[in-house]
């Protein structure tokens, strides 16, 4: 940013024009948003009481050992960004396991890769963490044995999380596979690397690093989504502003608040993105 | 079995190449093609676009899969079901047109990474003939840089050294100048005269005349997955046989 207010200082009229319009004008006005948004928290009380209630006490996470984050941040932002990471850790491995499934050459593996994915494709993510929690992993527990209470529904909701996303992954790291060049892979069994070996040392490297600017997006993607999880009762952000609006019937500092906080979370993340892609560049 | 190996066994025919074909559903792109190579020869391979002179080289290694067919390197047959494909491509090195160094790893981790899966040598020795082979296609002070960084030639001689580390008994050279600007082309060709000179056995689809009267025993004319003609580079391009051949040699020359 500061190169870009450089070279408007630097440039003549005809092309100060051009950088003007170039400008990350969007940005003002929601960096504005949130500014504006964080006075009115720390200024009015009934924002503030909103803000308060929705962040969540200071303490542990009911459901998880006290984290020392909750003690910071407040246990619904903390469960947010918690169950975020939990899950898309669990999706990046179910994606890539699904993804290679899906580049296969074996057609049994091939269609089964293909089949999770179009089923998960196939169905609205609301639905699917219903039918996740719900039922799939009530009936996983009563195979395994397990009381189904036994499962809190924080593990219900990242499970659910996890495989929707593995499948959204899957097809970013087939696409990121696809990417790297057939030359790269013949070169490879060339030398006499076998198949594995040369997914393993040759193409996923070259692929991961061509898809990181996608996870990225996935991940605000799945920030976003968390917020379903409310549906489940778990504790996020979202659950607690449906219930302090609930009980209160003060919808516009409700929402206002919540929607600062997705934004403001969202924003610093697709912000260190960019400047991210732009390094790699 | 025993006594249909025991002629290639013997001898030294380093490459046997049996009535090869390959098609792509309904193209043929190599229509019964034979072809015996004796340890140390280079054999050069001309023929217009389409003639299937890449599918050839490409079935010596099974990077393409034949139709029908043998392929027998240094006796064994590659069709058989208990031949290990990845024992034999260790040993047949092969360098394409688009050079295909590894863009994620440095001139010196593309030269080793073979080496240490397969050859199952340590990072210290692996580096040690890293270095032996860079010295030898002359860029050794291109150790630790990344692909993207050097240019065509250069990218050329380190994917040649990254097949030498592996000490190949064949070499499989697939237009290796043709992506080259003009002025790189020398180089790499200085190189695999160098080779052609050092006793390697050589299989190299190419297009420089100048390469092929002075390293080849013998010249191929392909031509629609056949070969045509095959003589010694004096013979074939002074006085050739076929039509089509002569044709082809004119089209060539007149460029
Ligand atoms: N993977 C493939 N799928 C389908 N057709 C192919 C494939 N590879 C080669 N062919 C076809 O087989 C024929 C022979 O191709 P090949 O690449 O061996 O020719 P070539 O002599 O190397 O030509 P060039 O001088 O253009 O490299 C061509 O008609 C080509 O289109
Ligand atoms: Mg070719």
């Amino acid at each position: 940013m500061t190169g870009e207010i450089q070279t408007i200082q630097d440039s003549r009229d005809q092309s100060s024009r051009y950088d003007l319009r170039g400008f990350p004008w969007w940005l003002i006005a929601i960096i504005g948003f949130l500014i504006f948004m964080f006075f009115l928290i720390l200024t009015n009380p009934d924002y503030r009481r909103a803000f308060e209630f929705i962040r969540g006490e200071f303490g542990g996470i009911a459901g998880f050992r006290d984290s020392g984050m909750a003690g910071f941040i407040g246990t619904g932002i903390s469960i947010t960004i918690f169950t975020t990471i939990v899950a898309f850790a669990i999706a990046l491995v179910i994606g890539l396991l699904a993804g290679l499934g899906r580049v296969s050459t074996n057609i049994i593996i091939r269609n089964i890769a293909i089949t999770y994915i179009e089923f998960i494709r196939g169905v609205p993510t609301l639905v699917l963490i219903f039918t996740v929690a719900l039922v799939i992993v009530p009936a996983v527990a009563g195979a395994l044995g397990l009381s189904n209470q036994a499962i809190s529904s924080n593990v219900r909701g990242i499970t659910a999380l996890a495989i929707i996303y593995g499948a959204f992954l899957a097809e970013v790291f087939r696409a990121g596979i696809e990417s790297v060049p057939s030359g790269q892979m013949e070169a490879a069994r060339s030398l006499g690397l076998n198949g594995g070996q040369a997914m393993r040392h040759v193409i996923l490297p070259q692929a991961i690093r061509n898809v990181l600017p996608a996870l990225g997006n996935d991940f605000i993607a799945m920030l976003k989504d968390s917020s379903l999880m409310s549906v489940l009762a778990v504790r996020e952000i979202t659950q607690m502003a449906r219930l302090y609006s609930g009980s209160t019937f003060r919808f516009r500092e409700t929402y206002l608040v919540l929607t600062f906080l997705y934004l403001a979370m969202t924003i610093a993340l697709s912000l260190l993105l960019r400047w991210y892609e732009k390094r790699i560049r | 079995m025993e006594t249909n190996m025991t002629p290639h066994v013997l001898g030294d025919d380093i490459i046997v190449i049996e009535d090869l074909y390959k098609d792509f559903g309904s193209v043929v792109a190599v229509n019964g093609f034979s072809l015996t190579v004796r340890r140390g020869e280079v054999i050069v391979i001309v023929g217009p676009s389409g003639s299937g002179k890449s599918t050839v080289l490409r079935c010596i290694n099974h990077l393409e899969m034949p139709t029908s067919g043998s392929v027998y390197i240094d006796g064994v047959r590659l069709e058989d079901k208990q031949t290990d494909i990845n024992l034999v491509r260790a040993e047949v090195g092969m360098v394409f047109q688009q050079f295909n160094l590894f863009g994620h790893l440095t001139v010196l981790d593309n030269i080793t990474l073979a080496q240490r899966l397969i050859r199952k040598r340590d990072k210290k020795e692996a580096e040690r003939i890293a270095m032996e082979q860079l010295e030898r296609v002359g860029i050794p002070e291109k150790a630790h840089a990344y692909p993207r960084q050097l240019s065509g030639g250069q990218q050329q001689r380190v994917a040649i050294a990254r097949s030498l580390a592996m000490n190949p008994k064949i070499m499989l050279f697939d237009e290796p100048t043709s992506a080259l600007d003009p002025e790189m082309i020398k180089e790499v060709l200085d190189v695999m005269l160098d080779l052609a000179r050092g006793g390697m056995t050589m299989v190299v689809v190419t297009h420089e005349m100048g390469f092929a009267r002075s390293a080849a025993d013998r010249v191929v004319f392909m031509d629609q997955g056949n070969i045509i003609e095959m003589e010694s580079p004096k013979v074939l391009f002074n006085d050739p046989k076929h039509e089509r051949t002569k044709m082809f040699l004119s089209k060539i020359i007149s460029h």
